[in-house]
């Protein structure tokens, strides 16, 4: 069964100042793939991902999505794709509830005597419904503000906007690192389902043990620059921590 | 064990957001409201005629108009020190204007857009420029004022047509005084924008987290040039009206109206560090200020007094305000 790439970067690099946290990495996924990124503390892992998402546009480099060119200007024009991205601190908003945090920017309208008002209604039913059904939160209110969360509901909240609008590729950076044992138990359940449902799904994480559980491929990147790919049912945890200190390099 | 540990701080966090509501914003400020309303009332038996309190929302009309504005721009994490400068400066472009026999509502139009320059000024500073409000708009006030007395070469300008005094200044629409009545359509169009359009989540969500907000896609800084914009607006609709009270249009009007606005926004329950606040807030805001202001009045208190008392309240409104941030 051969799959095509969902998404392919080619040589992208991305300076801040005088730190070279992209050194022309290459990167790619399959359709209804399951990637798992991993490498040291500043390895350029997030901002990666935040190229991917469009967060960052780099310096140089190619982006193709479903076998097309694209020019990436925004995370709009990610989420126009089918990208969405759960960032490492969640990026959620205290000052607002759930629903609010759940449809930032892209909030529903309703007419009202033929003027436009938000839609909070619809938004806050479509919030409960993905928040309950497809995450099984047990939260009292989407009208609750975020700040009054734990931090495994804030990351609820931030996986059910991620899953708004379908995803065809849900990219998680560190989804697990403040969560407990059980919750994150959650979260790979809930990976395992969306590999099932074909979306693929770039998961970050140090702990190695979850990313083996999970993945089906795992890239390993190196001062800015992906220098390993290892396929899970091949490789074991000490093949890839010698690869993420730059100890051996593998391709395939 | 644990689960019921969890089940009942999930009913503390509910009872505590419950508690949230009756301690701060509306209820304590009516409450308040109500308080200083009797005890004046007490004191000066002229406080509670109707023709007194009509006066007070007529004289407090202003300060809602420019404090909805400067409320918009706070929710954004901003703040604006040049609304009395914008007020005069939009004040004497309308009187220029009407002086030299322009139509009413084009002399307006152009004073509402002078406004919105000034605030797309502000708001490309802070936004593509990076300087921090309270410099951009600290800035603002001095150049505004400049100008405004560069325009009239420092004098004021008298006598305007009636109709044009009628409509923004001393006429009524059935008993409600034009300038309350113009008070009144912005509240409830800043209202609409606040919390019925993307672009007021968009303000509350940039002063929430700026950062966050621009990783969920919001255009962080057309929303900040557009909020400055706003706000140069409602200080426009402020001078025009100010201009038609007075039946002059002076450079030197205006003077210390962002310490009212800000005050007003923060007793209404604002935060200075942006994300929260009403529009309707700031209304009750201002009204406190309105009746204070009005009491001492009625009481015959100085107003040297008078200044060393309102800048006691607006410091102790920001640090109410402070501590309230630092428990959460
Ligand atoms: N916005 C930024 N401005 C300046 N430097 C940045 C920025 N974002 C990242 N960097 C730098 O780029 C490098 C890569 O950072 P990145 O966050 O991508 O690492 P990471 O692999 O995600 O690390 P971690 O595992 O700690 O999350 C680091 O040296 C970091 O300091
Ligand atoms: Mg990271």
């Amino acid at each position: 069964m051969k799959l095509e790439n969902i998404l392919e970067l080619k040589n992208i690099s991305k300076k801040f100042g005088a730190v070279h946290a992209l050194n022309g990495t290459d990167f790619h996924i399959k359709k209804g793939e399951v990637v798992g990124l991993v490498g040291d503390n500043g390895a350029g892992k997030s901002t990666l991902m935040k190229v991917i998402n469009g967060v960052y546009t780099p310096d140089s480099g190619k982006y193709i999505f479903e076998g097309e060119e694209k020019h990436i200007k925004s995370p709009r024009d990610t989420a126009a794709l089918g990208i969405e991205m759960v960032f490492q601190d969640f990026a959620l908003l205290d000052n607002l509830d759930i629903a609010e945090n759940i449809f930032l920017g892209r909030e529903l309208y309703k007419s009202v005597l033929g003027i436009n008002v938000l839609n909070r209604k619809e938004m806050a039913k479509e919030s409960e419904k993905i928040v309950r059904e497809k995450l099984n939160l047990d939260i009292d209110s989407v009208k609750s503000k975020v700040k009054n969360l734990s931090g495994g509901e804030r990351q609820g909240v931030a996986i059910s906007r991620a899953l708004l609008f379908d995803p065809k590729l849900l990219i998680l950076d560190e989804p697990t690192a403040s969560l407990s044992v059980d919750k994150i138990k959650n979260v790979l359940n809930l990976i395992k389902k969306l590999k099932e449902l074909g979306i693929a799904v770039i998961l970050i994480s140090h702990r190695l043990q979850e990313i083996m559980e999970v993945c089906d491929r795992i890239s390993v990147m190196y001062r800015g620059k992906i220098i390993s790919e290892l396929i899970t049912s091949e490789t074991d945890i000490s093949e890839i921590v010698t690869c993420m200190v730059g100890g051996n390099v593998k391709v395939y | 064990m644990k689960n019921v540990n969890e089940k009942s701080n999930k009913k503390l966090t509910r009872m505590n957001s419950l508690k949230d509501i009756l301690v701060s914003q509306y209820f304590v400020i009516i409450v308040i409201l109500l308080v200083m309303g009797i005890t004046i009332s007490f004191l000066s038996p002229v406080f509670l005629t109707s023709r007194n309190l009509l006066n007070v929302l007529l004289q407090t009309s202003i300060n809602i108009i420019v404090a909805v504005g400067v409320t918009m721009v706070i929710l954004t994490g901003g703040i604006d020190l040049g609304v009395g400068s914008v007020v005069a400066l939009t004040g004497v472009t309308l009187g220029t204007m009407l002086k030299a026999n322009f139509p009413i509502p084009i002399a307006f139009l152009l004073a509402v857009l002078v406004g919105a320059f000034t605030g797309i000024i502000n708001g490309l500073l802070v936004s593509k420029g990076k300087v921090p409000a309270f410099v951009a708009t600290l800035g603002m006030m001095s150049v505004a004022r400049g100008l405004s007395l560069i325009i009239t070469g420092g004098r004021s300008i008298y006598v305007f047509p009636k109709s044009f005094l009628n409509f923004f200044g001393i006429g009524y629409l059935w008993f409600i005084p034009m300038p309350v009545v113009i008070a009144i359509v912005v509240v409830i169009v800043a209202h609409y924008i606040l919390n019925q359009t993307r672009f007021g989540r968009y303000v509350y969500s940039i002063g929430g987290n700026a950062e966050a907000a621009r990783l969920a896609g919001v255009k962080v800084s057309s929303m900040l040039i557009m909020t400055y914009m706003f706000a140069g607006v409602t200080y426009a609709i402020g001078g025009t009206i100010l201009t038609a009270r007075l039946n002059s249009a002076q450079p030197i009007a205006g003077n210390g109206y962002e310490l009212d606005a800000i005050a007003a926004a923060v007793i209404g329950g604002t935060s200075l560090s942006g994300g929260v606040g009403t529009v309707w807030g700031t209304v009750l805001g201002a009204l406190i200020m309105g009746v204070l202001r009005n009491g001492l009045n009625l009481l015959n208190i100085s107003s040297y007094i008078q200044q060393v008392l309102i800048g006691t309240v607006i410091v102790g409104a920001v640090l109410i305000d402070r501590l309230r941030n630092n428990k959460a």
